[in-house]
């Protein structure tokens, strides 16, 4: 029931009302008469008591990396340390206002900076700009990068992006928010790109390839160097997509893989809380040529102290992304885990993420699941398909998805990449222990018993949530977005 | 098993063709591309009138699982698109080679359509996908 339903006019728990309230008349009494609203405000009228029950339910009936495993490939749906939340809120980060004076914003803009080194040192890139909101935003800032060199020097017959068929949406959808046209590069059946065909793709129209190094298929190009060279022989530009960054962490970096810009999932790698959409933090990393085009602000250190540099120092600045320092809070909290952390913690995340998917991976294809790319070695993720259970059982991907939610584990990514046909895209994170990984196993087995069985049991899950079974095809074609009171029920 | 006529031209890119005595071609997503995608929520169609290059992006059909690009099989103008589908995605899912036909086009050199797949091409192909 929404909030909006629960409402009765003039609805107050008169009891516990405040003696204060109202004391002064209602405030629109004091308000001009030309300011104030002829028609009622439709908010819902409920008393407090009303209003906690129902959000407390709400939020009971999420499915959160607090209250459930969360093995969403791609999404790096770690633990996030409890610690970066609370020194990102300390008074002194939440009180400040984003027009503070920088002699007033040191603290803020010292840890900035220092997030701006360590971004730096872990991805071997030459300079960091922290403003993109978000993952999408970091590409298509990348991107914008992209197009801002070429034309500054001229070079403007680079017309055509070059990524691989394995790419996340967004690849493709940023390099055509900047003006590219797209042209798509087949993967081989190891999971490598096609080098042949990139080899014939590339040339004097090619402004630059986007990569995701591991890949979205959770292996590991392996021709990335011979890659690199291609690209910048025939004059384009090489661009990481960070969202696999967790697996190679202090291990190898994107630069030194011969990137030349990057961008960095905070939100993933560095643990800061997501999921629904947000909040994000997208920082880009540029080899030095490509420095002048970073957005702005930017923090610089002079001397003992720290200032913004905007358009004025950064004239070539492909401009701002927002009003002021991106999603500030999530950047402070990415900042004390990588201080957390430090060094040689980044190189244990690598590790153990790669080490929990593989054991996974190992445990799975034991029990008889098929893995798409068995011979390769996992990275951070892996890709189990269940083409034969559904060819056989009738029984797919979305419905063990569905059913692993009754199981009290969130489904993996499913359907993504689209290569695989019918497949789960699985990253357990390298916050979660092997009786939780076992768990999952146990889960994924006894899904195929039930689909063995009673098939149709598993294809009407989930049976033990609120909500049940969604009408995909309704809920795309006739979304019902928001209340009115005037709608029919 | 998917449907596979032995009338219609086919591309890698699993859209069907069936070149008309006018001269005109008729295109749709394959059986197997509809199975592939699942339940089509939204179609967008290319413009009469356009003049689009072989293989290049002339339309979308997106399903509950993902959005899809439509290929131009070959070189050609577009002389029509099935409005039905605009209300009716789910023709598709339905109907594939009949009432889910997505556009209309003149191709440039009908002689191109040469270069298309036969059905038992077709076939092989999705074949060797499989394994």
């Amino acid at each position: 029931m929404l909030i909006f339903e629960q409402s009765r006019p003039g609805r107050k728990n008169r009891a516990q009302l405040s003696s204060q309230a109202d004391s002064a008349g209602p405030v629109a009494d004091r308000l001009p008469a030309r300011l104030v609203r002829r028609r009622r405000l439709r908010w819902p009228e409920v008393s407090e008591g009303q209003v906690v029950r129902h959000y407390t339910r709400l939020s009971q009936q999420n499915f959160s990396i607090d209250t459930h495993f969360y093995p969403l490939g791609s999404c790096t749906m770690k633990h996030n340390p409890r610690a970066s939340n609370k020194l990102a809120m300390l008074p002194g980060f939440l009180a400040r206002h984003p027009l503070a004076p920088e002699p007033m914003s040191q603290g803020f803009m010292a840890c900035l900076y220092d997030l701006q080194e360590i971004l730096k040192a872990v991805t071997g890139m030459e300079a960091i700009s922290l403003t993109p909101a978000a993952g999408a935003q970091g590409e298509f800032a990348g991107m914008a990068m992209i197009k801002a060199y070429h034309e500054s020097r001229g070079d403007s017959a680079r017309t055509e992006v070059l990524a691989p068929d394995a790419a996340h949406g967004t690849n493709p959808a940023s390099a055509v928010m900047c003006g590219y046209r797209i042209r798509e590069i087949p993967t081989r059946a190891d999971g490598d790109i096609d080098f042949d065909a990139l080899q014939q793709a590339i040339g004097p129209q090619t402004a630059g390839l986007m990569l995701t190094n591991p890949s979205t298929l959770g292996v590991f190009e392996r021709d990335i160097e011979k890659i690199a060279t291609m690209v910048h022989e025939a004059g384009g530009l090489l661009y990481y997509d960070g969202a696999n960054l967790n697996a190679i962490l202090g291990k190898v970096r994107p630069g030194d893989m011969g990137f030349d810009v990057i961008h960095i999932n905070l939100h993933k790698t560095f643990s800061t809380p997501h999921g629904g959409g947000g909040p994000g933090a997208g920082p880009v990393g540029v080899a030095a040529r490509l420095a002048p085009f970073l957005p702005v602000p930017v923090v610089a250190k002079q001397g003992d102290s720290y200032a913004w540099m905007t358009e004025t120092e950064l004239p070539q600045s492909i401009g701002r992304l927002s009003a002021f320092m991106g999603n500030a809070g999530v950047l402070l909290r990415a900042y004390v885990y990588a201080r957390m952390i430090g060094r040689e913690g980044l190189e244990r995340i690598a590790d153990y993420s790669v080490l929990n998917a593989n054991y996974l991976m190992a445990r799975l294809k034991k029990e008889g699941f098929d893995i798409a790319f068995s011979d390769r070695r996992a990275t951070h993720e892996f890709i189990l398909t269940l083409k034969r259970q559904a060819k056989e059982l009738g029984v797919n991907a979305m419905d063990f998805a569905k059913r692993l939610l009754d199981y009290g584990m969130h489904a993996p990514t499913t359907y993504f990449p689209l290569l695989v046909p019918e497949c789960l895209l699985i990253e357990p994170t390298e916050t979660e222990d092997k009786q939780t990984l076992d768990r999952f196993v146990e889960a994924m087995c006894s899904i195929l018993q039930e689909a063995q069985r009673n098939p149709d049991y598993v294809k009407a899950a989930p049976h033990t949530l609120p909500v049940k079974r969604l009408d995909d095809v309704r809920a795309a074609r006739q979304p019902d977005l928001a209340w009115s009171a005037d709608r029919d029920s | 098993m998917s449907n596979i006529p032995t009338e219609l031209k086919y591309t890698k890119t699993d859209e069907w063709v069936l070149l008309g005595e006018d001269g005109v071609a008729t295109v749709g997503i394959t059986d197997f591309a509809q199975q592939q995608l699942g339940d089509m929520v939204y179609v967008e169609l290319p413009e009469a009138g356009a003049t689009i290059d072989a293989e290049s992006e002339c339309g979308v059909v997106e399903s509950v699982k993902t959005a899809s690009d439509l290929y131009m099989p070959v070189a050609g103008e577009i002389t029509a698109a099935n409005a039905l589908l605009a209300d009716q995605p789910e023709k598709i899912n339905a109907d594939p080679y009949g009432d889910g036909w997505i556009y209309k086009f003149r191709p440039a050199d009908a002689g191109d359509l040469d270069t298309l797949l036969d059905a038992a091409a077709y076939q092989s192909k999705l074949d060797a996908d499989d394994h």
